[in-house]
């Protein structure tokens, strides 16, 4: 057959074809199901196997490399930054990561802050976390403060996770020795004004079982941080920001402070940078 | 290290070269790796005896064809020290499949494998590495098979325009920051400005119950895709956008185009400005010959178009992506050297209800019922499950979201029909459902939310007809690939309707596909996409005798 004879006999075919989809779609009945019952008789008979295929497919080779289950790892600074406030000028931190698998991680979170080249307040808590769900993870481990005060260590229980409408919340509990007790509530959330302009409001309230006076913490409520952080994203990596931060100290820890002669709210400018890795 | 200077310095770039097309039945594949430069960085590919994309091979229908494939990587390669080729859709014995651990152990360095198969089959194919990530560092290349007989449509030239996706990243760290920071790519979220418009638009409560929806999920609207242009660089035929892969024509000729997807992530949506394409074959299967302005081409599928420029001396191969971040063009030319206008990108398209698996939402319930997914135990309470379709319907309409009602004809599946009937014949004697999972913060993939590491194996019984029923419960579109076999796609009544190795499976949709057991051994059967089979999104199928 000449080319334009195959040509012809395609186009023709086609018509068909299109023909018969239009009739098809205009019945929209199910008759086409019980011709395809009609025509179940076998057209291309299954080869018989021969001794060669049989050879060719019962070898085992130990089963497709997968990544599924891989160690990976994250590393935030979330917050990095220089402060300013009322008659202190320092440096802060809050660092989180993970290493893990998609189920279970090992989580370490830290913040502290230093004034004038000395470390005003330190800790670093370890955590294995593992998934309870699609957006929630829980944690277990170990707190250790290194300042104010004398260390201390606290054994931690917690939750952390994503919460409807994307606000990032961890909640943890603290029991240490004597008999003290802690609790610790964060939330944190991400507005995009652009794709690269984004606000970061975070809340942060620690709530104590009782006075510890070493610490200057007193039981309840005890501060309540408030956060505003204006950041632009160069780079996903590479985040410089800047923000406000205001503090209140309530209850027996405000009383504390007032004793000490220190303030009870606080209010700070600060300029800094997120980075991960 | 050879090196491979693809980057285009200033206006007068280079035309670049074809790829070798090697013919006959003996060939000698070298795997190594070469130094490419397609950003101004110098970056190490895994390439073909030197090339990216690997020579075209051209074989013929019921030939037997011998591959000796050397693996020539250099010690202490990022890209590993063990290699494999997998052709892509081409039936032939276990053992030759070329997927390690499944159907061999792989090639080590210094190392070389024998395949050895008889071809079976005609048509416009693709091979590429299934080790790794080399597959995503340039180790794939086109498969042509002349037929036997005739074949039912004529032209005068004949180019393969491969596309795929570059990235100047180690492959593995790329699939690392997906781990860490899913939508890092994402740079297309909705913001502020957007909420005034849409408030503007739509009136505050429409627009607060849609952010609300959203937020609900934890999902992006805008997530079209994991790693879009942000981090990729798009090749036609291993070439640049700048670098313009050009194919030349004589007025009134008609020419085949052989559009293979090769990337590791991309879907692209093809057409030529001016011309209309003639869809002739789809994974290198005859179709009812079809013509359309544009289509969508999944990661892995293959489609034969005939074109017939005309009237002007240059026409713009334009390939988006289906996020609408990049390009990548060539050109159809009387001359060497020549361009036509490029296009903008289109708008950017956002998620639909069709897309989080309600496509059915609206019709009458009778519709419903049959649509409803029967979700598995194990999605229930999984970490690892972050959605799951209602209603999922089969799209095979759907051209692919963005596309369509711009006044273009989209191709889709509906459209398509084997230019054959049901080549076994057979009613499917059982059912086995699987559905799409994933969570997209944690970048985890899998099929009823449980990854490939802890799977059964899918067994199947040496020569039995059966359907798979696949439903996608995540608002990500997956390209699924059983190697080995056919994967028929049915109409929406259940009729056979065309032949596929590589089946698109849009967000939220359900579709169904007759597989025949006819391929004795074990087998691989995931997402094309690559970092969603590495991810997990992947099981292996075993077909025994019974």
């Amino acid at each position: 057959m000449s080319r334009a004879g195959v040509l012809l006999a395609a186009l023709l075919v086609t018509a068909d074809a299109t023909a018969a989809e239009q009739i098809d779609h205009s019945t929209m009945d199910h008759s086409s199901l019980d011709h395809a019952a009609e025509s179940s008789a076998i057209v291309t008979p299954i080869p018989q196997l021969t001794d060669a295929d049989r050879a060719a497919a019962h070898e085992h080779h130990g089963g497709h490399e997968t990544f599924d289950n891989a160690v990976n790892d994250y590393l935030l600074f979330d917050r990095f930054e220089y402060f300013h406030g009322e008659g202190e000028d320092g440096l802060a931190w809050e660092a989180n990561g993970w290493l893990g698998t998609d189920i279970n991680r090992l989580w370490l979170r830290s913040d502290g802050a230093r004034v004038e080249g000395t470390t005003e307040s330190a800790d670093i808590e370890l955590f294995y976390g593992r998934s309870i769900s699609a957006w929630w993870e829980v944690l277990g481990g170990v707190r250790r403060d290194f300042k104010p005060g004398d260390a201390r260590t606290w054994a931690a229980i917690g939750l952390q996770g994503l919460a409807p409408q994307r606000f990032e919340i961890a909640a943890t509990a603290y029991a240490r020795s004597g008999g003290h007790t802690a609790a610790r509530l964060e939330a944190g959330y991400r507005l995009l004004f652009t794709n690269r302009l984004m606000l970061q409001p975070l809340l942060d309230a620690w709530l104590y079982g009782k006075d510890d006076a070493a610490r200057g913490t007193g039981s309840g409520l005890s501060t309540l941080e408030a956060g505003l952080r204006l950041r632009y994203e160069f780079t996903r990596r590479f985040a410089p920001y800047v923000g406000i931060e205001l503090e209140r100290a309530f209850g027996d820890t405000a009383t504390l402070r007032r004793a000490d002669g220190l303030d009870v709210t606080g209010k700070r400018v600060v300029l800094g940078l997120r980075t991960w890795y | 290290m050879a090196a491979l200077d693809l980057w285009p310095r200033g206006a007068g770039a280079q035309q670049p070269a074809q790829s070798a097309v090697l013919t006959g039945t003996e060939f000698d594949l070298a795997i190594g790796e070469t130094a490419v430069n397609y950003t101004g960085n110098w970056r190490p590919a895994v390439t073909v005896n030197g090339s990216l994309p690997a020579p075209t091979l051209r074989w013929r229908e019921g030939t037997t064809v011998s591959l000796a494939v050397r693996n020539a990587l250099p010690p202490g390669s990022l890209h590993g020290d063990s290699t494999s080729i997998h052709w892509h859709g081409i039936l032939l014995p276990a053992s030759m499949d070329g997927v390690p651990g499944v159907s061999f152990s792989g090639i080590r360095r210094g190392e070389a494998y024998r395949y050895r198969f008889t071809v079976k089959q005609a048509g416009t194919y693709w091979y590429h590495g299934h080790s790794g990530f080399q597959e995503q560092a340039g180790l794939y290349g086109a498969l042509i098979i002349d037929p036997a007989e005739p074949e039912p449509f004529a032209y005068d030239r004949d180019y393969v325009v491969q596309l795929s996706d570059w990235t100047d990243l180690d492959p593995a760290a790329l699939f690392a920051r997906l781990k860490k920071m899913s939508g890092y790519d994402n740079y297309h979220q909705p913001t502020v400005r957007d909420f005034i418009r849409d408030v503007e638009r739509n009136g505050f409560k429409a627009t607060a119950r849609d952010r609300a929806m959203w937020g609900a999920m934890r999902m992006s609207p805008s997530d079209l895709s994991d790693v879009n242009a942000n981090t990729y660089t798009y090749l036609m035929n291993g070439t640049t956008a700048l670098g313009n892969w050009t194919g030349l024509f004589r007025p009134g000729e008609k020419l085949r185009l052989r559009i293979i997807n090769s990337s590791a992530m991309t879907y692209f949506d093809v057409r030529i400005p001016g011309l209309k394409m003639t869809v002739v074959a789809a994974d290198g299967q005859y179709v009812h010959p079809v013509t359309v302005d544009e289509l969508r081409v999944a990661v892995a599928e293959t489609f034969d178009v005939i074109v017939e420029p005309s009237g002007q001396d240059a026409f713009t191969i334009f390939a988006q992506d289906s996020a609408r971040t990049g390009y990548v063009r060539g050109t159809l030319a009387t001359r060497a050297g020549m361009s036509a206008p490029v296009p903008p990108l289109d708008p950017r398209p956002i998620l639909t209800m069709a897309d989080m698996g309600m496509a059915h939402s609206g019709h009458e319930m009778d519709m419903e019922m049959e649509a409803m997914p029967n979700h598995a135990a194990s999605e229930q309470h999984n970490p690892l499950v972050d959605n799951q379709a209602l209603m999922p319907g089969s799209r095979l309409d759907d051209p692919g979201n963005g596309l369509g009602g711009n006044g273009r004809q989209a191709l889709s599946y509906s459209m398509l029909h084997s230019l054959f009937e049901d080549p076994d014949g057979r009613d499917p004697s059982r059912e086995v459902e699987l559905h799409l999972t994933g969570h997209m913060e944690k970048f985890a993939w899998s099929f009823n939310g449980i990854k490939f590491s802890g799977a059964e194996n899918l067994r199947l019984n040496y020569g039995e007809r059966l359907r798979i029923v696949l439903v996608n419960d995540t608002m990500m579109a997956h390209p699924v690939h059983l190697h080995g076999m056919w994967s028929d796609v049915e109409d929406d009544h259940g009729a056979f309707q065309l032949r596929k190795h590589t089946v698109d499976m849009p967000p939220g949709s359900r579709r169904g596909y007759r597989v025949r057991a006819d391929a004795l051994g074990s087998w691989a059967y995931h997402c094309h996409l690559l970092y969603h089979m590495a991810a997990g999104m992947m099981r292996e199928v075993q077909v025994v005798e019974s």
